[in-house]
Formats: C-alpha cells, sequence, structure tokens
C-alpha cells in the first residue's frame, strides 16, 4: 500500500453546526485506487465529512488534502480542485432542466474540458457503460431511481475525477433498483477509480471495501479490512451498531 | 359616449401608448432591478443579504405615489439645495424610476422565492463538479426557478401596469390622466371613466392571454 499515491489526507478535522459539533477528530489517508466505505449510525458525522472534503460543508478546523489541492486553504480555488473531485448524491441530484446527456456533458463543456463534440461522444461512451444509453434524450422526471443514480454516476465521471465521493448512493431508492447501481459502482471499485462510500449496504462493503472506516459520534471508532471490521470488530459501539443492521 | 370616442379616441390611444411605454420601461428596469436584489437576497454574504432586505423593505414600506412624489418634487429640491440648480426630471423619468423602483422590489421577492424553490441539492450538484456560483446560478438553478416565477411575475406586470395610472399625479400624460381630461372637458364622467376603464380591461385581459401562451410553452416537455 506504500507505494501507491495518496489522494486524500485528512488532518485533525472537526466541523461544528453552530454548538453542535458533528466531526470531532477525524484523520484519514486514502491512497490512489483504494475504495474506502464509511459505515456508522445516523448522525454519525459520516455524511458531514464526505461533504467536507469537498467543501460542501467548511470545515471548522483541520486540514484536508486532495491531490495537490489543500482544501481547507482559503486561497485554493476550490472551483478546480472540484474538477478533480466526483460527487454522487443520495436524491441523484440531476438537473431537472437539462437532458441525460445535457446532464453530463454541461460541466466539461462548460469548464472547457472538452469541445461539445468530445463530450458528446464521451457521455455516450459513459451512458453505455451504465446501461442507458438509449435514454441520452430522456429528461430526469422520466427515469427511475436506479435510473438517474447511473446518470449521476456517468455525470461524475464526465469529469475525469481522481476521485469520486459518494453520499448514501442507494438509501433513496427502491430495493429492487439497489442492485444496478451497485453493480456500476463495483465495475468502477473494478476499474481502480479511488472511492469514498457512505452506505449502509453491509454487502457492498464486505465485497468491494479495501477499507472500512466506523464512525460515532463524530470520531473514527474503528478502521480495517472488511474482514477485521465485519467478521471480527473489537469496538463495544461497532459490535452494537453490527448487530443492528445485519 | 359614440362622440366622446369620436373626439378624444385618438388621444386615449396615444396616451394608452405613454400608458404602455411607461409600463414597459418600468418592467424592464424591474426585472434587473429584481434580479440584482433578489440574488443579493439568496447570497450567503451577510452584508448582501442586509442590503438586499433593506432595499425591498424601504421601498415595499412606501406607497407609489410618495416614492413618485419623492423622486418628482423631491429630488430636484433636494439637488437644488445641493447647488444643482438645473437639475430637472421629466414625468416620464421620474415615473420610470418610481415605478421600476417600487416593481423591482416586488420582483426581488418574486425571483427569490423562485430560487429559493429549486431543490437546494441543484446548486450542490452542479458545484461538485467545479462549477462557479455564478454558473451554476445561470445554467442550472435559474432555468427552474423561472419556471415557477412565471405565474407570479405575470400578475407582477397586470398590478405594474395598472399602477401606471398612479403617475397621473405628476402629469404624465398617460391613459388616466387623459381621462380627467376629457371628463373635464365633457362633464361626462360617467361615460368617460367607463370608456378608460375598458380601454385598461381590454389591454390586460389580451396580455394575460399571451403570457399564458408563453407559459404553457415553457411547460412543454417537462
Amino acid at each position: 500500500m506504500e507505494d501507491r499515491k495518496r489522494i486524500v489526507h485528512v488532518k485533525n478535522l472537526k466541523k461544528s453546526f453552530g454548538s453542535l459539533e458533528v466531526l470531532k477528530d477525524i484523520n484519514l489517508d486514502v491512497n490512489e485506487g483504494e475504495v474506502v466505505v464509511l459505515l456508522g449510525p445516523s448522525g454519525s458525522g459520516k455524511s458531514t465529512f464526505l461533504r467536507c472534503i469537498n467543501q460542501l460543508e467548511i470545515a471548522t478546523a483541520g486540514h484536508i488534502k486532495v491531490g495537490e489541492f489543500v482544501i481547507t486553504d482559503k486561497k485554493t480555488d476550490i472551483n478546480k480542485a472540484r474538477e478533480e473531485i466526483g460527487m454522487v448524491f443520495q436524491h441523484f441530484n440531476l438537473f431537472s432542466n437539462k437532458t441525460v446527456i445535457e446532464n453530463i456533458t454541461l460541466a466539461p463543456v462548460e469548464l472547457k474540458k472538452m469541445t461539445k463534440e468530445e463530450a458528446h461522444e464521451k457521455a455516450i461512451a459513459l451512458l453505455r457503460r451504465v446501461g442507458l444509453e438509449d435514454k441520452a434524450n430522456a429528461y430526469p422526471s422520466q427515469l427511475s431511481g436506479g435510473q438517474k443514480q447511473r446518470v449521476a454516476i456517468a455525470r461524475a465521471l464526465a469529469m475525469e475525477p481522481d476521485l469520486i465521493l459518494f453520499d448514501e448512493p442507494t438509501s433513496a431508492l427502491d430495493p429492487e433498483m439497489v442492485g444496478e447501481v451497485l453493480d456500476v459502482m463495483k465495475e468502477l471499485a473494478k476499474g481502480g477509480m479511488t472511492m469514498i462510500v457512505v452506505t449502509h449496504e453491509i454487502g457492498f462493503a464486505r465485497e468491494v471495501a479495501d477499507r472500512i472506516i466506523f464512525m460515532d459520534g463524530g470520531l473514527i471508532v474503528e478502521q480495517g479490512t472488511p474482514d477485521e471490521i465485519i467478521n471480527n470488530p473489537k469496538e463495544k459501539r461497532t459490535i452494537d451498531f453490527l448487530n443492528k443492521v445485519l | 359616449m359614440i362622440k366622446i370616442i369620436q373626439d378624444y379616441g385618438l388621444m386615449i390611444l396615444q396616451s394608452l401608448g405613454q400608458t404602455l411605454l411607461l409600463c414597459l420601461l418600468s418592467l424592464c428596469f424591474a426585472m434587473v432591478i429584481g434580479l440584482i436584489f433578489a440574488l443579493l437576497n439568496v447570497s450567503r454574504n451577510r452584508v448582501s443579504n442586509f442590503i438586499g432586505t433593506v432595499y425591498v423593505d424601504a421601498v415595499r414600506g412606501v406607497p407609489l405615489i410618495v416614492l413618485a412624489y419623492f423622486i418628482y418634487f423631491g429630488l430636484p429640491a433636494g439637488m437644488k439645495a445641493l447647488g444643482a440648480v438645473d437639475f430637472r426630471l421629466t414625468a416620464l423619468q421620474a415615473g420610470t424610476a418610481a415605478l421600476s423602483m417600487n416593481c423591482g422590489a416586488y420582483m426581488a421577492e418574486i425571483i427569490r422565492a423562485g430560487i429559493q424553490s429549486v431543490d437546494k441539492g441543484q446548486m450542490e450538484a452542479a458545484r461538485s463538479l467545479g462549477l462557479t456560483y455564478g454558473k451554476s446560478m445561470r445554467l442550472v438553478v435559474l432555468p427552474q426557478a423561472i419556471k415557477t416565477m412565471i405565474p407570479s411575475i405575470i400578475n407582477q406586470f397586470i398590478i405594474t401596469l395598472k399602477d401606471t395610472s398612479i403617475l397621473s399625479v405628476i402629469g404624465f400624460p398617460e391613459l388616466t390622466n387623459m381621462g380627467k381630461n376629457i371628463s373635464g372637458n365633457t362633464f361626462k364622467s360617467l361615460e368617460t371613466w367607463a370608456i378608460i376603464g375598458i380601454v385598461y380591461m381590454i389591454v390586460i385581459i389580451s396580455l394575460s392571454k399571451v403570457a399564458k401562451k408563453i407559459e404553457r410553452r415553457l411547460n412543454v416537455g417537462r
């Protein structure tokens, strides 16, 4: 693991909303190609942590570095940094005024990463990859939840990010659609994409994660391989949580 | 009644033209004013929020007629006191200023509500891709906000069109002012005001019909 490039470096991260301290002291390094799954009960700070990494939430204290970008430095051009950090949301957040293909091409074209033609070609390829090329001209409102989330993943991929953050990508889906989204994510993981995933899908974590982080009360309680965390958890809080969800 | 129409028909149409001119000018400025103050209001910056709130509260807190008097009579008097003796505003300039400011404040509230009706996730998704706040607003949020805003904007247009009548008090030769002149000349109040009322009604009803069509077209494909 040591010979791989470190992509995310988080040190002593703290985040408060008013008097409520959501993240108390988070330290985490993620290497290139690694799939890290964040587990933990609701309110443990998983999503907030994820949102701090691309500054959708501004850290109260601490240090976050993604690739070359020091996210916590005010002088950093956060928009440039975000081009390298994809994000997939629980509620998909597809642009409802745009078609599927426009959703995917908007950012690469606007940010001059690609010409219109290149972006279009790339978008079609991505749609093929997530099995939705026939939906290119549909509006988000015409898609099922699972389809929306696959488009959202394609949209994130279109920017060719170094890292993708998944914020409970399957929590808003009907059970029968969870599989199709997880399949796309598994394929991504196999392709070497660096991913940080907040999820409640223990099966996915077991199968795909290189490392599982268990969070509770704004702290990382325990971390290790899926086998260590799911089959042989050491901390009482981890055991209690797993007993409830398994 | 027919005699009034024969004698004054052309003048009524001319004054209607003035009404529409004043209304259109004011609406254009009001859209710009409204957009600016709405954006100030929804931004995360507290100073901008404050400026936006103060403008809307101040202008909404003053009756249009007072605002018109203030701009038409008050400002030149103030400028004179400051030494700018030649400062004068035409009734059209003062009327447009008053109406734009007034309508702009209401428009700001309509646009603000429209922007806030768009799911927060839309802005977050756009930002997460690396788009700036401005681009996200322009390409993603505003186009969605406009759709919900349209009925309220049309309503505000109609209110503004009728509010032009208030500017008869500063002598602007619009429709209501013409009504005053005609009834003064002919002593036929009933007929005169019936005609003036009907003219307003025809214009407003046809405008709302056009607006309904635009609204329907914008909703196609969603």
